[in-house]
């Protein structure tokens, strides 16, 4: 392959990749609204159009007409750059997730993945982290008291469950011996007995895995640990001053952090796209796709069946549970997992 | 795919191109289409309908300061760990070990600051650090 093909074949996968995200983020608030509202026995959009499925879209419109206010007392060059900050990094996490096997479309052999690098896993953390700059510039940007108490708890809240996500994926680490996302879904193929696959999860990782949901969840701001926009004490956290297309930003950045949470998830200690494979060759293709979507969509409904159950943390429960309990137990999988793969070496 | 090591990278970089493009447009566009009718009520910072009082240029917990840098701490800590872990199985037992003792140096300072109460929030035992 040249390299014009593959810049072309980039772009090409790029735009896709953006589009799919995009609209995914779009009907994941659908769904959110759909499925919060049959928990809480009412029944969510129905208005526009079947099931109210083009309500994302009537929202979009409403979002763009809706006036832009810059208050005067902000700090104007991070106000603005604060919600693109966000949304960029928020999106471009994206670009190194694999989501299949290799393909041939028209002639041309590539990766079901914008790039397959080999240090995959370290770029999404590194890019997933700057994402924490729009937030806590947006607290401080907007220069008032509710978005600077949201901006600092969010910051606060990200960066100490940073540190117990990233050592929850050590023991992933240590398993698959690769940064490479590909190559750790390409060390959990198989099955033992012919029915239990060879995932993560059942390799011993489920502390691991736990440690990793409820660190994501943190992560992304969402309940239970929503407190960054804790509505009933600050309004609405870090992006109180913000009004029209700026404040949609911080929300597409928040669901597609939830996409690249879940997907990381998936392919982290679930397996990837490995699955059942059968029928036709074109049907063997699309399966594996189809079976990531699937588990993709499985943490994308346990985020919102999660919202709809459980009630917020008190912050020094939040602060306390991150410390003292995530950290010491994704120190103590680390240490065993990495006794029990030197034994074994 | 091209075998030069770097054009791996490209789309990568294309796609935060695209990223910022698409950024950019919404924020712009949104800028353009939008209404604008500002009044004196709408400029203020929203404070509940209360008139504010002074703006959010104060100071605030130093707890935060001490939670950034622990988390550099920790987070170094899992930086070394990374290439540890990938590295193991050729490392074998000599490997473990020699990483046990740094982890377990590290978990010395974190009983340190367990015990300090700066990971406290409820109380004010850590405030007076």
């Amino acid at each position: 392959m040249t390299l014009g093909t593959f810049i072309i074949v980039s772009v090409i996968k790029i735009v896709i990749a953006l589009f799919v995200l995009l609209t995914g983020v779009a009907y994941t608030v659908w769904l959110e609204r759909k499925l919060v509202g049959r928990i809480q026995n009412r029944w969510g959009p129905t208005r526009v159009g079947p099931f109210g499925l083009l309500q994302p879209l009537a929202d979009g419109a409403k979002f763009l007409f809706k006036e832009d206010i810059t208050p005067p007392h902000v700090y104007k060059p991070l106000y603005i750059a604060a919600p693109m900050i966000a949304m960029i990094f928020a999106v471009t996490s994206m670009a190194v997730i694999p989501i299949g096997d290799w393909v041939t479309v028209a002639g041309v052999h590539t990766p079901l993945q914008i790039t397959d690098v080999n240090i995959g896993l370290l770029i999404i953390l590194g890019i997933t982290s700057i994402g924490v700059y729009g937030i806590a510039l947006a607290g401080w940007a907007s220069n008032s008291k509710y978005s600077l108490l949201g901006g600092l708890r969010a910051t606060a809240q990200m960066i100490s469950y940073e540190v117990a996500l990233g050592l929850s994926l050590v023991g992933v680490l240590i398993l698959s011996g690769t940064f490479s996302l590909r190559g750790i879904v390409d060390a959990q193929a198989g099955t033992w007995w012919g029915w239990l696959p060879k995932w993560n999860f059942f390799q011993g990782q489920f502390v691991a895995f736990f440690v990793y949901l409820m660190a994501a969840f943190a992560e992304t701001n969402r309940v239970p640990f929503d407190l960054p926009e804790a509505e009933t004490e600050l309004v609405a956290g870090y992006h109180t001053e913000y009004s029209a297309m700026k404040f949609a930003m911080f929300f597409m950045a928040e669901y597609a952090n939830m996409f690249t949470v879940a997907c990381l998830a998936s392919l982290l200690f679930l397996g990837g796209w490995h699955g059942p494979l059968f029928g036709p060759t074109w049907l063997q293709e699309i399966l594996p796709v189809f079976w990531f979507a699937l588990r993709v969509f499985a943490f994308i409904f346990l985020y919102i069946w999660i919202r709809g159950t459980l009630p917020r943390f008190r912050y020094d429960q939040l602060m306390k549970f991150g410390w003292k309990v995530l950290l010491p137990l994704a120190v103590a999988n680390l240490v065993i997992t990495g006794l029990v793969v030197a034994l074994r070496a | 795919m091209p075998d030069n090591y770097f054009t791996r990278y490209l789309p990568l970089l294309i796609y935060f191109v695209f990223a910022g493009a698409l950024a950019s447009a919404i924020v712009l566009l949104s800028w353009i289409v939008g209404q604008r009718r500002p009044t004196r009520a709408k400029m203020q910072p929203y404070e509940c309908g209360i008139l504010p009082t002074g703006d959010a240029r104060e100071r605030f917990s130093v707890k935060f300061y001490l939670v950034a840098m622990l988390f550099i701490l920790f987070d170094v800590e899992a930086v070394f760990l990374y290439p540890w872990a990938i590295l193991l199985r050729d490392l074998k037992m000599f490997g473990f070990w020699e990483m046990l003792v740094y982890i377990g140096i590290v978990l010395v300072g974190f009983f340190y600051v367990w015990k300090k109460g700066v990971l406290d929030w409820s109380t004010t035992r850590g405030e007076s650090l």
